[in-house]
């Protein structure tokens, strides 16, 4: 890379591929070329920069430049103002909502200040196409250690004393799962990546595996020496068309490089991977269910013990790791367990990605030390809630998660701390909530999803969960008892209690934790009727304001149901019984005299 | 359900396909999304020929496709729409944009519009959450969509 003068790196993910980010590469490169630049500067699509908000990002190295919503008519401009002239376009850099300024080196923004890069370390740097780039970076550096200078026996021992828990949502230690593979016999093992993520809200998986995918590979080699395995396979969703195709030339690449295949790096260790394609089945993040997926049957989970470990793909032990947990791999061995213990908190090393999404002002990847607050999460990355909004709740885990209240901002976020709160880590997925947002709504859409999932092989998941969603369903339709909440509690005791796998184990957590958190606002549904959050539309009361009601009929003209009444220009007022919530008036009305609660 | 009358030639097709994984039923769901990919979905008379190659039940076959919500037994419209209604979707209004999806084309989440243009359906999460709330027609994707952009985004489609 030395030879140029500036590298110009566009984002290539996702998310900015949809604002036409290829686009914008093409019309640098040939701005470049109209200007005869092509040994001054190279343009790179890498991987996620994390910041999606502003999407899409032209990021310009060596000065940190960091251009926000940059679009294909900009691309001009850019070139012969920055690259020629060597002035930054300020109109396109990011600028800070609080102090207004421009902020000219990326390293100045809160966004990335407080985050610690070690899974995502290569997203966004790197061309993820180009295996020469990540072997600049280090990349395979630690698996080529590892095959020289270790038993598999030592290198378990380094993963267990970095403390390392897997990223998937358990978070079970992953060099004991790696020992326990190891020591159990058998003539072929197989190491899988469960790459099917399907927890709405997250994508760290995907943006790993779209920036970086040399690092899962490398990752999974080394497991595969440590637990004496020559086969790996990727479980991957059909729905990431980007990552599997990065991840087949980074395997291509890997082979013709021998850093896959047969006698790697000239040691006796063979290993080679394979793909498989998920088809949309949120249980097949389980573990058990995910063997039986990819050996082509219906995803449906299975009692455990046996473990994978002992009896898993096609029977044989298998070893299975998230994506976000292989990707830490490399790095643990390259910079030493004392390093990688040194950051997080007692129980939980390292650091962990989480997609900030929701109603917050910078939606996007962050990876953050372990400990840290969810204050300094929302309020310094995530710069603060959309439209100057109050806070009310996060949720993070996703479907088997919980909310996190005001009360927890403080509390340093980690795997123990978190199911304490009442939550879970999950696989990352941190969703910001307002003051306009139904918690019980939010329950709802969370069972809605849920029941939808369930694979049905268990009674407790598949009627359970649907019963439970019925009654939230009729809380939120305004005809709930306050007798219900306790039913809704009882049942979701059962649901977790009895149900086979994690799915619906963790299933009612959200409503458990809404009802816990919330309790006012289930009151409030169940007893006056009303939705605090103003969001269910059933629930909604309409009122005529007498002050500002000049009697103009305009609302008893746009009621379908003749629910206003009223002399003309006299204050007329709201029946209602017969109101069916439609809003009509609302809409109707210039001089806002109409109430909503 | 929508059925296929199978041709010759579909049949064929079909067996090119078993045949390039050896006719292992252990990689069906990777017969079934090369088959998908070919037909566009998967009706019964498909599926009835992948289980006679592979030597396993109809049955088999169908409760996989039945299975994973990726497999479609109907055919999609000219145009497939699919609103994200992951949780950063669903936050930021992507419920109100479904509604007015439903009301233009007058048809429910999972349908076809009479003249099969349109098609649409609710997915679960693209990851492009920066974009909330997301509809994806085809390969294009439209981010921050509002409820007073569907009707524009419809009338774009002109064939």
């Amino acid at each position: 890379m030395a030879q140029y003068k500036m590298h110009l790196l566009v984002c290539g993910g996702t998310g900015c591929r949809a604002s036409e980010s290829e686009q914008i590469v093409e019309n640098l490169k040939s701005e470049i070329k109209n200007l005869g630049l092509e040994n001054d500067a190279q343009v790179v699509t890498t991987g996620c920069f994390g910041f999606c908000e502003k999407g899409p990002i032209v990021k310009i190295i060596p000065d940190n430049t960091f251009y926000t919503q940059v679009k294909k008519e900009d691309c001009a401009e850019i070139i012969r103002e920055h690259v020629l002239k060597g002035r930054k376009v300020s109109r396109l850099l990011y600028e800070d909502p609080e102090t207004q300024k421009h902020i000219e080196d990326s390293k100045h923004m809160g966004f990335y200040q407080k985050q610690m890069r070690i899974a995502l370390r290569n997203c966004g740097f790197i061309d993820p196409e180009n295996v020469d780039e990540y072997i600049a970076r280090d990349g395979y550096a630690a698996l080529g250690k590892i095959l020289s200078e270790m038993t598999p026996e030592e290198a378990i021992d380094i993963l267990k004393k970095s403390g390392l828990r897997g990223r998937g949502g358990g978070g079970f230690p992953t060099g004991l799962k790696w020992e326990i593979a190891s020591k159990n016999k058998a003539d072929q093992k197989y190491v899988v990546c469960n790459a099917d993520e399907g927890d709405p809200g997250a994508f760290m998986d995907r943006s790993i595996l779209e920036g970086d995918p040399h690092s899962i590979i490398e990752a999974m080699a080394i497991c595969g020496y440590c637990i004496g395995a020559s086969k790996g396979i990727v479980y991957i969703r059909a729905e990431y068309p980007l990552a599997i195709k990065r991840l087949k030339v980074a395997a291509r690449q890997a082979r013709e490089y021998g850093l896959l295949g047969e006698q790697i790096l000239g040691s006796d260790f063979s290993f080679d991977i394979e793909l498989r394609y998920g088809a949309g089945a949120f249980v097949c993040g389980e573990e058990t269910a995910l063997i039986h997926s990819m050996e082509g049957l219906r995803g449906e989970p299975t009692v455990k013990p046996p473990f994978p470990a002992e009896k898993g793909y096609l029977g044989k032990p298998t070893n299975v790791n998230n994506v976000e947990t292989f990707a830490n791999v490399p790095a643990i061995y390259l910079k030493g367990t004392e390093w990688y213990s040194s950051i997080g908190t007692e129980k939980s090393k390292g650091t962990k990605v989480f997609a900030l999404a929701g109603k917050i002002n910078n939606v996007g990847l962050i990876e953050v030390p372990m400990g840290i607050t969810l204050r300094e999460v929302i309020y310094e990355i995530g710069g603060g809630i959309k439209d100057g909004k109050k806070f009310k709740a996060v949720q993070t885990g996703g479907p088997s998660g919980g909310c996190l209240t005001e009360k927890h901002l403080d509390t340093p976020i980690d795997f123990d701390n978190l199911i304490a709160a009442g939550s879970m880590m999950g696989s990352g997925g941190m969703i910001v909530m307002d003051e306009d947002d139904c918690m019980v709504s939010v329950a709802k859409f969370y069972l809605e999803f849920t029941v939808e999932e369930s694979c049905g092989k268990c009674a407790p998941c598949r009627i359970g969960n649907k019963r439970l969603h019925e009654m939230l369903e009729k809380i939120t339709s305004g005809k709930g008892v306050p007798e219900d909440i306790e039913y809704l509690k009882n049942l979701s005791r059962v649901i977790k209690d009895t149900s086979l796998c994690g799915l619906g184990q963790t299933s009612p957590n959200p409503v458990l934790s809404t009802i816990e958190n919330f309790y006012d606002e289930y009151l409030a549904h169940v007893t006056e009727r009303i939705c605090p959050a103003g969001s269910c539309k059933a629930l909604k009361l309409y009122t005529i304001i007498a002050d500002k009601c000049t009697g103009c009929t305009a609302c008893v003209r746009a009621c379908p149901v003749d629910a206003i009444t009223g002399e003309k220009r006299q204050p007329h007022v709201i029946d209602p019984d017969k109101c069916i919530r439609c809003g009509a008036c609302y809409e109707k009305c210039k001089f806002t005299a109409i109430h909503v609660q | 359900m929508s059925n296929l009358k199978l041709q010759e030639c579909h049949i064929k097709s079909i067996h090119d396909i078993c045949d390039s994984y050896k006719n292992d039923p252990g990689d069906l769901i990777k017969i079934l999304h090369s088959a998908q990919t070919h037909f566009g979905y998967l009706p019964e008379s498909v599926q009835r020929v992948i289980a006679k190659r592979l030597k396993i039940s109809v049955a088999k076959v169908y409760g996989v496709v039945t299975f994973y919500s990726f497999f479609t037994m109907t055919p999609k419209g000219r145009h497939a729409i699919s609103v994200c209604m992951g949780t950063a979707c669903y936050v930021r209004g992507a419920e109100k944009v479904v509604d007015e999806f439903k009301k233009q084309l007058n048809i429910k989440v999972g349908g076809v519009t009479e003249d099969g243009k349109f098609s649409l359906d609710s997915l679960r999460c693209v990851g492009a959450c920066g974009l909330a709330p997301v509809v994806l027609i085809g390969e294009k994707v439209y981010g921050r969509v509002e409820p007073g952009q569907v009707k524009e985004i419809l009338d774009s489609y002109t064939d």
